[in-house]
């Protein structure tokens, strides 16, 4: 009963909910900015929106220094190889968040160029809709991603992002094996997904 | 105006023409097509602005490969059009104007219509070995992709299939 002689000076938590209490108050953003998406993530970050309040000032342009990926536009199939490649350098833990219904499901771009949702080629842990979403959307998104890490289990972020090493690893083994370019073979397992009736490829 | 003379100077080159309110349109046949822009470059149509294509997909000939050239002096614009048939090479203006290069490419990547005598004809916009040349009217328009076509109620992704093999 240490607890009670040493009164309000110790407080004993699991090491989850502290751990998870630091990572959701200190996120480090990364735009990945295609589209409009973009500039209404600008005026987020600016001092109207003042996205700083939630502790995720500090942008960083490098996937190196950055744990939460802001997916803001249009992703298109050329593109998706280089989004896999950055989702994979960044430090981990690292959370997706795709604002806007492209980034969400390809919205209103459903032709060849295209990726039908970012969910396909990498995971993603909250969906912000909107055409373009409004900056308020855009903080409410990430508060539902604040909260989702307040409730997660650390091996369990562990194994879901250790499972998208897997898929990075096959694909480069096809890449090996095939002698083909990174777009066709993201390309042939989304189509191989697809055909299987599931939606990812990680 | 450019047309009359075009007509005046190469007779029977001149398969079509239009022109309105500067909207100067030759059709040429294929085999005087360099006649046609040689003669206009010395006209003073120096600067090719793009260079694109249609598929009509008719019979008698499926594409028509568009020019669209600027006179720098007079500021006139000029449209030359030529009808390609499925297969056929076009000659490559690579050697006569810089901007044909990429907008060659462009064409050539997108509706797989081969230019002779280009100096590096490969695909400029979709990667290297991405199948099929997407604004072909008989590429489906989603690229084959199930999940796309599913909801819609027919999937494309056989047919693209036999198209890319």
């Amino acid at each position: 009963m240490a607890e009670l002689n040493l009164d309000d000076s110790v407080m004993t938590t699991r090491l989850d909910s502290v751990v998870n209490w630091a990572r959701k108050n200190s996120l480090w953003p990364l735009p990945f900015g295609t589209a409009c998406c973009a500039i209404e993530f600008m005026s987020m970050m600016a001092s109207r929106y003042d996205f700083s309040r939630f502790g995720a000032e500090a942008l960083r342009f490098s996937p190196r220094q950055s744990d939460m990926l802001l997916v803001l536009g249009t992703v298109t199939n050329k593109q998706a190889p280089v989004l896999r490649q950055i989702y994979a350098q960044m430090a981990e833990p690292k959370w997706v968040v795709a604002v806007g219904v492209c980034a969400s499901s390809g919205g209103m771009y459903r032709t060849y160029a295209t990726l039908q949702g970012i969910d396909r080629v990498v995971p993603v842990d909250v969906y912000v809709p909107g055409c373009p979403p409004r900056p308020e959307t855009m903080i409410y998104g990430v508060m539902e991603l604040q909260k989702k890490i307040g409730r997660e289990t650390l091996s369990a972020r562990k194994e879901h992002i250790e499972r998208f090493y897997r898929s990075l690893a096959r694909q480069e083994e096809l890449q090996r094996a095939r002698g083909l370019s990174s777009y066709q073979v993201v390309r042939e397992m989304v189509l191989e997904a697809g055909a299987a009736g599931g939606q990812q490829i990680w | 105006m450019v047309i009359e003379r075009i007509e005046a100077q190469l007779p029977g080159a001149v398969l079509e023409r239009h022109a309105f309110r500067g909207d100067a349109t030759v059709t040429v046949a294929g085999a005087r097509f360099l006649e046609v822009v040689d003669f206009v470059f010395g006209e003073g149509f120096q600067m090719l602005v793009d260079v694109t294509a249609v598929d009509l997909a008719i019979p008698e000939y499926r594409f028509e490969v568009v020019y669209h050239l600027l006179n720098l002096a007079s500021q006139a614009r000029l449209r030359i059009k030529v009808p390609v048939p499925e297969g056929a090479a076009q000659p490559s203006l690579a050697s006569r104007f810089k901007s044909a290069d990429w907008a060659e490419r462009e064409v050539f990547d997108l509706f797989g219509i081969p230019f002779e005598g280009h100096p590096n004809l490969t695909r400029l916009l979709m990667w290297e070995d991405f199948p099929g040349h997407p604004l072909r009217k008989d590429f489906p328009l989603d690229g084959g992709d199930l999940f796309c076509s599913q909801d819609i109620g027919a999937s494309f992704a056989p047919e693209a299939r036999s198209l890319n093999a």
